[in-house]
């Protein structure tokens, strides 16, 4: 039998506050345990959540990137359940009137076509602390920084049919929030986490299957291996006589597989309520106009215009935008370089990407600046560098040791264009390897290869490759 | 509708509640009232009424983000039964 699978994303995105989302402890990362957890976090008696502007400024930022309808009303409402990292017994979110809702978002195929996938809504709500395990005899340490950190959860339709199409989901929704500046996005610190809902079906039948919940995946690599490991767990289960049950599993990296973690409490069991600490959020149309004047230009504008500009393909514009830093590197190297864009392109997603792959460093940390990648660019463009050349002035760069023109100058650089240097390289090539001359004479004309690596090898690769083409050429043909 | 004492225990469960076993008919009981009395404003003609989220016909200030709360982390420990290294620590909870 065929099977369709059918994947719904929650994810949760940390809001780029300063302090939390009902009081004003400081967010920062990294912090002594519980010295950022108030009175408030700790959820003493009588303390009252008071929320945070920038919070609600920022989910409506979201709403209007997604082409989201923002509620003129929300509420907010607790959501009960019972853990030692939730010191309150429930979880401030909202349930019936979320902040965003129904919006969607455009994701690009493998094959570069393009899939429009729903988002539900969005909510805003608060993080919970973190349990430690271990290091306690027969206790559990409780830490209560992350303790009413301002969360937005972003629930999507169950639109996405395989693993891949999630992970573009998630990298298009992961792109956009850095581009609002509204989450770090990093998902080591867990400021960007994911929770999947993943079911199968024949393919052809309209109703859904049983869904798994699999929580917690923070990485792109773990969502794909985990959903495929699920959708085949599912298919084996069901193909061998058995059905699925709803539960949610946990994904262990280390096996590559999802075990079970606990019966999925019904939705009813949390016994949402309105939070009568919390008045009902009221937006208006002028709260909504002067976020919308904020809004960047976003990662398919940005896409778009690259293409329509700069002449780009899509691909190349696609990486170019993946994150609005490498789309202001990219423009920066163009300005710099005089304007070939599409040299800049090769150049920022070529050598420049490889490099900051190699160490793992983001496009602000590269030691190559855009001015300095601009000026070598030139360098070529100006014939005082073969781009063969440039590749390894580049790598000077990166290594510290100075700007193009530096580089340039102190290694002895600078391509030799003058002919009469280049025509006594040639002569004595010829004059050394008589045996190809003759070959090539009796009709190899390969061998103009050969000849053309021996001068470029003789000048230390200074000698203008066209050049020496055209001279090598005409010596040969005469005799 | 009716609750019975199965309802019973599993709403203190979920409320995480001890209850006396003998107490059980006089909450389904009085848990029972309080329902019927719902069903009776269920049947108020309520169209064209707005949901009530507060009593109080007001919507929420926010304040500005800005960090207003310094460490006291000491203080509040004080009132804990165990830390250490700074933590909480409550009887171990693994899932």
């Amino acid at each position: 039998m065929e099977w369709e699978t059918v994947i719904g994303l929650e994810i949760h995105a940390q809001l780029a506050t300063k302090s939390k989302i009902f009081s004003g402890a400081s967010t920062a990362y990294g912090a002594e345990p519980n010295t950022q957890a108030c009175a408030i976090d700790l959820g003493l008696p009588g303390v009252l959540p008071v929320l945070n502007a920038e919070a609600v400024r920022m989910a409506v930022k979201l709403g209007l990137a997604i082409g989201a309808t923002i509620s003129s009303r929300s509420v907010f409402a607790r959501k009960n359940y019972f853990y030692p990292d939730l010191p309150k017994g429930y979880q401030i979110s909202q349930f019936e009137l979320p902040v965003v809702g129904l919006g969607s978002l455009e994701i690009e195929l493998e094959d570069g076509s393009t899939k429009t996938i729903g988002v539900t809504r969005a909510h805003l709500e608060e993080d919970a602390g973190k349990s430690l395990h271990e290091d306690f005899a027969g206790m559990t340490g409780i830490d209560l920084n992350r303790a009413g950190t301002p969360l937005l959860e972003i629930v999507s339709e169950p639109d996405m049919r395989s693993a891949k199409e999630a992970v573009a989901y998630m990298k298009k929704l992961h792109a956009l929030v850095r581009y609002l500046e509204i989450c770090d996005g990093n998902m080591q610190e867990g400021s960007f986490r994911c929770d999947a809902n993943v079911s199968v079906r024949p393919k052809g039948q309209h109703k859904f299957g049983t869904r798994c919940e699999i929580k917690n995946l923070n990485s792109f690599r773990f969502v794909e291996r985990a959903i495929d490991y699920e959708v085949e767990r599912q298919i084996d289960i069901i193909e061998g006589g058995g059905s699925i049950v709803q539960e949610t599993r946990l994904y262990d990296p280390d096996k590559g597989e999802t075990r079970s973690m606990r019966s999925k409490e019904e939705a009813n069991d949390y016994r949402y309520f309105p939070d009568p600490d919390l008045l009902p959020l009221d937006i208006d149309e002028a709260f909504i106009d002067k976020v919308r004047a904020t809004l960047p230009e976003l990662p398919d504008e940005k896409k778009h215009r690259f293409m329509t500009h700069y002449g780009l393909s899509a691909y190349d514009a696609g990486v170019l935008t993946a994150s609005r830093e490498m789309g202001d590197f990219y423009e920066a190297v163009v300005q710099a370089c005089g304007g070939n864009a599409k040299l800049a392109a090769n150049w920022v997603m070529g050598d420049f990407s490889a490099f900051l792959n190699k160490e793992n460093r983001d496009v602000t940390e590269a030691p190559v600046t855009a001015d300095m990648l601009g000026q070598l660019l030139q360098r070529i463009e100006d014939n005082t560098i073969s781009g063969k050349i440039a590749k390894d002035v580049f790598e000077a760069m990166w290594n510290g040791e100075g700007t193009a023109d530096e580089v340039i100058e102190s290694k002895g650089l600078k391509q030799i264009t003058d002919t009469g240097a280049i025509v006594a390289i040639c002569d004595k090539v010829i004059a050394e390897n008589p045996a190809q001359v003759e070959q090539y004479r009796a009709g190899k004309d390969k061998l103009i290869g050969f000849f053309v690596g021996q001068v470029m090898k003789e000048s230390k690769g200074k000698a203008n490759p066209g050049q020496v083409n055209a001279i090598l050429t005409e010596k040969l043909k005469g005799g | 509708m009716e609750l019975g004492p199965k309802d019973i225990e599993k709403i203190a469960h979920l409320a995480r509640l001890r209850i006396e076993e003998g107490d059980i008919p006089a909450y389904a009981d009085n848990l029972t009232h309080i329902l019927d009395l719902v069903e009776q404003m269920n049947g108020v003609d309520t169209d064209g009424v707005a949901p009530m989220a507060h009593p109080q016909d007001a919507s929420q200030r926010l304040r500005p983000d800005v960090v207003t709360e310094e460490n006291q982390r000491d203080h509040f420990q004080g009132n804990a039964p165990a830390t250490e290294a700074g933590l909480y620590l409550v009887p171990k909870v693994i899932e």
